[in-house]
C-alpha cells in the first residue's frame, strides 16, 4: 500500500505543478477569445461567449504574415548557419583538442553573459554602415552569433560521447577529416545535432531585443509583432493575447512535432 | 538517392539566399513612421490610405511600446541611421530632443494648415526656444470623473471647483466594500509616466515642487510629506485593493465597470467612459475640474502625443506633407465623418471645440478645453522652479528619477515603508542622481 501511495501523491504534485506552469498560456488563450471589456473585468469572467474580433484586429492591422514569415526565415536560417559553423569547430575541439581548448570553450560561453544592450550602439553603427539595418540577413547574422556558443557546446558534448576508436579506425583506412565528419560523425551525432538545432530555433524564435532594436518596418519578427500591443493608453489585453497566441502557435506546433527527437537528443549521453 | 540529396542542398541554399537578400521595399516615396499603440493612433493608421491616395506616398508603420519607442528612436537619431521619417513623441521629449538638435522645426506647414488654431498651451509644450518642433496629434489634461448616480444616492453634490478635502469627504461616504465600490481610484503603479504623473500634480497643488532654484530636491519638504500622506491615507481607506498595480488602463477598467465613485486622471479617458458600447457607467458619468489644495498651479497636467521629423530623415519634404495631413482640421473632420465625432483626436484645435457636432457627441468637451487652456507647463508650481513641465520635470534625468521615486511611494502605499521613510529614500537617490549629473555643485 505504502508503495502505491507515493507515486499517486507524486503524480498529483506533478499535475499541480504542470497546471500552474500551463495556466498563463491557458489564460492567454482564453483572453484572446474575449472582448476588451471582458478581458479586463474584475473579478475575471470565466464564462463568456467567445468572439474572434481580437484575432481579426490583430491580423488585419499589423501584417501578421510578414512577421511570421520573418520569424521562420530568421530562425531557420540562423540555425542552419550556426550548425554549419559549429559542426567543424566542435569536431576540432572534441577530437583534436589543443592546450587551450577548454579555456576557449569557457570563454565562448562567457560571451553569453554580456548584456546585449551593452553592445547595442556599436552593433547599430556597424549595421548602419553595412546596410544591414532592418534586413533579415542582419538578424540572421546576429542570431547566429548569439546562439553559436551554445550550439558549439552542445555539439562538443555530443561528439565527446562518440567512441574515438571509430574515428581512429576510419583514419587508419585513410579517411580524411572531411570524410570523418560527413560519413561518420553526421549520422552518429544526428540526434544531438537535431536537438541543438531545435534549441537554436527556439532561442532565435523568442529573441526579442535585437529583433526590436535592429528592425523597423520590414524585418521584424513575431517578438516585435507582440511588442506593438503594449499600449500607454487604451485597452489592448484581448488583442495582446490574440497576438501572443498567433505568435506562439507555430513554434508550439513545431515543438510538439519534433518533441520525440528533441527528448531523445537531450538525453543522449545522459546515462553513460 | 545520393544525387538527389546533393541536388536538394544547393536548391535550399539558393531559396534561403533569395529570401534573405530579396530587395525589401525601399522606394523613394515611402515614409516610415514610428508610433505608439493607442486608440487615436490606430484610427490614424486605419485612415492613412486616404493620404496615400491623395499624395501617392506610401506609409510603413513601426508600432512599439512607449519606452521601447523612446530608446529605439533615440538610438536611431543619435547614430544618424535614418530608419524613421516621422516619430511620435510627447511633450517631455519635444523640447529635450530639440535642444539636442535631433528634430527639424515644423512651424511652417503651409498657409492652409492654420497653425494658430492649435491651442497655445499645447504649442508651448512642444516648442523649444519659441520654435515648434512637433505638431500635436492629440492632447490631454487631467480632470475628475465621478458617478452622478452614486453622488445622488449619497446626497452629495460635486462643486464646480472641488478641493482635495472635499474629495476625501466624498470618497469616505461613497466607499461601500459590500457592493464592491471604492470611493476613489488613483494611479498606484510605479513609473514616471504612471503614479508620478498624477502625484506630481498633487504635490504641485499642495504647494510643493521637485527642485528649488538651485536644483536641490525638495522631496522631504512639508508639502511633499502632506501630499503623499494624504494620498496614502486616502487610498488605504477608500481606494481599491492592490492599488500599486493600477495604472491608467487598470483604473479605466475599474471605473468603466462601476467599481469607482471618483477617478482623477487623463481627459482622454472621457471618450471611452461616455461610450455606452464600452462603458457600463456611460449614462452616469460626469466630469469636474481636477481638485486643488493650496494653489491652482500645476493641479492638472498637460500632455500631448505629437508627430515630429528627426533630422536624420531622408524624406523630410514628404514627411512634412504627412504631418500637415494627420494634424489638420480636415483630418479631424474625416475622423468625425467616418468614425463618429466622439472618436476625433481631442485637445489640439480650437475649431474642434467650436464644432457643434463634436460638442453634441462629447458633453465633456468644454471642461477638457478649459483644463488644457489653463494648464501652464512654464509655471507649474506655487514657488519659482528652474524647470518646465507640469507632471514631469523637463530634464533627461527625470525618467530615471521619476521611476525610482515612484517605486519608493508605491512601497509606502503597499505599507512596506512609512511615508517619511519613502520620501527620505527618494530624496537621497534624487540628490545622488542630480549631483552625479552636475546640477548640484
Amino acid at each position: 500500500m505504502q508503495h502505491d501511495k507515493a507515486p499517486l501523491s507524486g503524480a498529483i504534485a506533478a499535475w499541480i505543478v504542470a497546471c500552474l506552469m500551463f495556466f498563463p498560456i491557458l489564460w492567454m488563450t482564453v483572453t484572446a477569445f474575449k472582448t476588451e471589456g471582458e478581458a479586463v473585468a474584475i473579478p475575471p469572467i470565466i464564462l463568456f461567449r467567445p468572439v474572434l474580433q481580437s484575432f481579426a484586429a490583430a491580423t488585419a492591422q499589423s501584417g501578421y504574415l510578414l512577421f511570421a514569415a520573418n520569424s521562420v526565415i530568421v530562425s531557420f536560417a540562423s540555425t542552419a548557419l550556426a550548425i554549419l559553423i559549429a559542426f567543424p569547430a566542435a569536431y576540432a575541439m572534441a577530437f583534436q583538442p589543443g592546450k587551450r581548448t577548454k579555456d576557449l570553450l569557457v570563454w565562448m560561453l562567457s560571451t553569453k553573459m554580456l548584456p546585449p544592450v551593452g553592445v547595442l550602439v556599436p552593433v547599430y553603427l556597424i549595421f548602419r554602415d553595412a546596410g544591414l539595418l532592418d534586413t533579415r540577413a542582419g538578424l540572421v547574422i546576429v542570431d547566429t552569433l548569439m546562439n553559436l556558443p551554445i550550439v558549439v557546446w552542445m555539439l562538443f558534448s555530443f561528439f565527446r560521447d562518440i567512441p574515438r576508436d571509430i574515428l581512429e579506425a576510419a583514419r587508419m583506412d585513410g579517411v580524411g577529416p572531411r570524410g570523418q565528419m560527413t560519413h561518420l560523425l553526421l549520422p552518429l551525432a544526428s540526434p544531438g545535432i537535431a536537438s541543438a538545432a531545435l534549441l537554436a530555433i527556439i532561442l532565435s524564435w523568442n529573441e526579442s531585443f535585437w529583433s526590436i532594436n535592429l528592425t523597423a518596418a520590414h524585418a521584424g519578427t513575431l517578438a516585435a509583432y507582440i511588442a506593438r500591443y503594449s499600449a500607454p493608453e487604451g485597452l489592448f489585453w484581448a488583442k495582446l493575447s490574440a497576438a501572443s497566441v498567433l505568435a506562439v502557435a507555430p513554434i508550439l506546433l513545431f515543438g510538439s512535432l519534433a518533441q520525440r527527437r528533441l527528448v531523445r537528443g537531450l538525453t543522449v549521453g545522459a546515462v553513460k | 538517392m545520393k544525387e538527389r540529396r546533393f541536388a536538394v542542398a544547393p536548391l535550399a541554399a539558393g531559396l534561403l539566399a533569395g529570401a534573405l537578400l530579396a530587395p525589401i521595399a525601399a522606394t523613394a516615396a515611402t515614409l516610415t513612421i514610428a508610433t505608439v499603440n493607442n486608440p487615436d493612433m490606430l484610427v490614424m493608421q486605419k485612415l492613412s490610405p486616404a493620404f496615400t491616395k491623395e499624395t501617392g506616398i506610401k506609409l510603413n508603420w513601426v508600432v512599439l511600446p512607449e519606452n521601447t519607442l523612446r530608446q529605439r528612436v533615440t538610438t536611431d537619431i543619435a547614430t544618424h541611421a535614418g530608419s524613421f521619417d516621422i516619430v511620435t513623441i510627447g511633450t517631455y521629449e519635444a523640447p529635450l530632443w530639440a535642444k539636442n538638435h535631433w528634430l527639424d522645426p515644423v512651424g511652417n506647414l503651409g498657409a492652409a494648415y492654420d497653425l494658430a488654431d492649435i491651442f497655445p498651451s499645447v504649442r508651448a509644450g512642444l516648442s523649444y526656444n519659441r520654435t515648434l518642433y512637433a505638431v500635436p496629434f492629440y492632447a490631454e489634461s487631467s480632470m475628475t470623473y465621478y458617478r452622478k448616480d452614486l453622488f445622488k444616492a449619497a446626497g452629495l453634490t460635486m462643486p464646480a471647483h472641488p478641493t482635495y478635502d472635499e474629495i476625501k469627504t466624498f470618497a469616505d461616504k461613497l466607499t461601500d466594500p459590500a457592493k464592491g465600490i471604492y470611493g476613489v481610484c488613483l494611479r498606484g503603479l510605479p513609473g514616471w509616466g504612471e503614479n508620478m504623473a498624477y502625484l506630481t500634480t498633487l504635490v504641485n497643488t499642495f504647494g510643493g515642487e521637485w527642485f528649488n532654484m538651485k536644483w536641490e530636491p525638495q522631496l522631504t519638504s512639508p508639502a511633499w510629506e502632506k501630499a503623499i500622506t494624504f494620498y496614502v491615507d486616502l487610498m488605504k481607506k477608500d481606494g481599491p485593493p492592490n492599488a500599486t498595480s493600477n495604472g491608467f488602463t487598470e483604473n479605466l477598467a475599474l471605473f468603466s465597470t462601476g467599481k469607482c465613485g471618483m477617478w482623477i486622471d487623463a481627459t482622454v479617458a472621457a471618450g471611452y467612459l461616455y461610450d455606452p458600447a464600452k462603458s457600463k457607467v456611460a449614462a452616469d458619468v460626469a466630469v469636474a475640474p481636477a481638485p486643488t489644495d493650496v494653489t491652482p498651479h500645476g493641479a492638472h497636467w498637460l500632455w500631448s502625443w505629437a508627430l515630429a521629423i528627426p533630422v536624420s530623415s531622408r524624406q523630410a519634404v514628404d514627411a512634412r506633407k504627412f504631418l500637415a495631413w494627420a494634424t489638420s482640421k480636415s483630418y479631424i473632420g474625416l475622423v468625425g465623418r467616418t468614425q463618429g465625432w466622439v472618436a476625433v483626436p481631442p485637445g489640439t484645435r480650437e475649431s474642434t471645440y467650436k464644432n457643434p457636432e463634436y460638442l453634441k457627441a462629447a458633453p465633456f468637451a468644454p471642461l477638457v478645453e478649459q483644463m488644457i487652456l489653463s494648464a501652464d507647463p512654464l509655471h507649474p508650481t506655487m514657488n519659482p522652479v528652474p524647470y518646465t513641465g507640469v507632471q514631469f520635470v523637463g530634464i533627461p534625468e527625470f525618467q530615471g528619477i521619476g521611476t525610482t521615486v515612484g517605486q519608493d511611494i508605491a512601497a509606502a502605499l503597499a505599507g512596506r515603508e512609512t511615508v517619511a521613510q519613502a520620501l527620505q529614500s527618494a530624496e537621497a537617490s534624487t540628490r545622488r542622481t542630480m549631483t552625479e549629473a552636475g546640477y548640484i555643485k
